[in-house]
């Protein structure tokens, strides 16, 4: 994952080309497009653990989707935020109301609200399975959102990379793109991997409490 | 309650009406609620009628949705609470017939009376006389997608502390579809897509949103 992140930063720091329209700028894409990818990645991870939760009811499959959760919601808050500072120098302002910024804040919201119906239970299974619930409500709701966000107003340039025909972005700037992509994957997988074993430790430690607790009043 | 071709819907319904019925101000506080954030926007935009009548639909869209969710919180909570629930389900009572007749009050109690108040509300807000059809048609046709969101948070979030705020975080995203292709039908360019579209939404909220809402029972009642 370092080595990922360091090739994957050096090359777009420092030996990508720059923009003739928007220089240095650019860079920021490095940063901010994968971000977008694995915003959506997250829930799409949600999703299907939801999904199997529902089904199987494994029980990691809700561990994978409470811990990827946080993770996803970062994503998407360093996508607006870049995305934020990119829109500064080159559409003059730090917030459009354009289709895609638009969409990715009701995916922050999604993300904000999965989160806090987590939280709002005491009881981890009920707040596992009413969780898994709303994360599969929200996965037919989001490309609907998308498409009405779409519908609303189209305002950004279109899609670039993934269209057919192959990409429109030249190599140099293609290759440091995708080991950054890369990068952010490797993130979100170890990241997610070192959250679902926290959770699982901490749900190990809640057991051994309420063993102690028990074996207390046994005691009494 | 013996379950008949509807069901069991339609005895569902009757019964939520009338316990609607019995505590009938409260009811009206949605209304009261619709046209007090209606007339909120003047306040803070200013009075100059041309800006208040190019914004009228919007404003209406936003008072409704935000008076939709008022009385989500006390869905299914009561009768989660009383046992209500857990009683129609001994008696053999689908969750999803549950689900939807909640859903069917829930539009005929809040959300209808919101869309016969909104001549008041378009007329003070100076809302060109052309857009009040298409206005009320929006809302007719978006406002059932409203509840039926509604009630899977709703139904989601029983025996949550503090679930009213809860809910509210839940809708609002899922709500956006709905609020912009209901704008749109008011919005005399791009009205006749826009209403197909609605209808899209909408159905696919009515079709997703009873088993949505039986399974978020289901986990309530385990």
């Amino acid at each position: 994952m370092f080595a990922a992140f360091a090739t994957g930063l050096y090359y777009a720091l420092v030996a990508s080309p720059i923009d003739y329209l928007q220089r240095d700028t650019v860079r920021i894409m490095y940063v901010h497009v994968p971000a977008a990818w694995m915003a959506l990645g997250s829930y799409t991870t949600i999703a299907i653990a939801s999904l199997v939760s529902i089904v199987w009811r494994h029980p990691l499959a809700d561990v994978c989707a409470k811990a990827a959760a946080p993770i996803g919601a970062v994503f998407t808050a360093v996508c607006l935020v870049t995305g934020s500072l990119w829109g500064k120098p080159t559409w003059g302002t730090w917030w459009q109301w354009d289709a895609r910024m638009t969409s990715v804040l009701v995916l922050l919201f999604i993300y904000l609200g999965y989160m806090a119906l987590w939280s709002a239970f005491d009881d981890r299974q009920r707040a596992a399975r009413a969780a898994a619930i709303l994360a599969l409500v929200g996965a037919i709701n989001l490309p609907i959102i998308k498409f009405s966000v779409d519908w609303w107003n189209t305002l950004h340039q279109p899609a670039s990379v993934f269209r057919s025909g192959g990409p429109t972005i030249h190599p140099d700037m293609l290759t440091p793109l995708l080991i950054m992509a890369l990068a952010y994957m490797l993130f979100f997988v170890t990241t997610l991997l070192m959250r679902m074993r926290a959770e699982l430790a901490s749900q190990r430690l809640e057991i051994a409490a309420e063993r102690r607790a028990m074996a207390l009043e046994g005691v009494q | 309650m013996t379950a008949g071709v509807d069901g069991g819907i339609g005895t569902l319904v009757r019964r939520e009406l009338q316990l609607v019925w019995a505590e009938r101000s409260g009811g009206a506080i949605a209304l009261i609620f619709f046209v007090i954030v209606a007339s909120l926007f003047p306040f803070a935009v200013g009075p100059e009628p041309q800006v208040l009548a190019r914004i009228a639909a919007g404003i209406v869209w936003v008072s409704a949705l935000l008076a939709c969710l008022l009385s989500l919180e006390r869905l299914f909570q009561p009768d989660a609470e009383d046992g209500t629930l857990e009683q129609l389900v001994v008696s053999g009572q689908s969750l999803e017939a549950v689900a939807i007749a909640k859903m069917i009050t829930h539009w005929l109690t809040t959300a209808l009376p919101l869309v016969l108040l909104t001549p008041v509300t378009a007329a003070m807000l100076g809302a060109p006389f052309e857009v009040w059809g298409t206005l009320l048609l929006g809302l007719l046709l978006g406002t059932p997608a409203l509840s039926s969101i509604g009630a899977v948070a709703a139904a989601l979030t029983v025996g949550v502390r503090r679930g009213g705020v809860l809910i509210s975080l839940l809708v609002l995203p899922l709500a956006v579809p709905t609020l912009i292709f209901g704008v749109g039908v008011a919005d005399p360019l791009a009205g006749g897509s826009a209403l197909k579209w609605l209808g899209v939404t909408t159905l696919l909220a009515l079709a997703v949103g009873p088993f949505a809402a039986a399974a978020g029972l289901r986990v309530a009642m385990e």
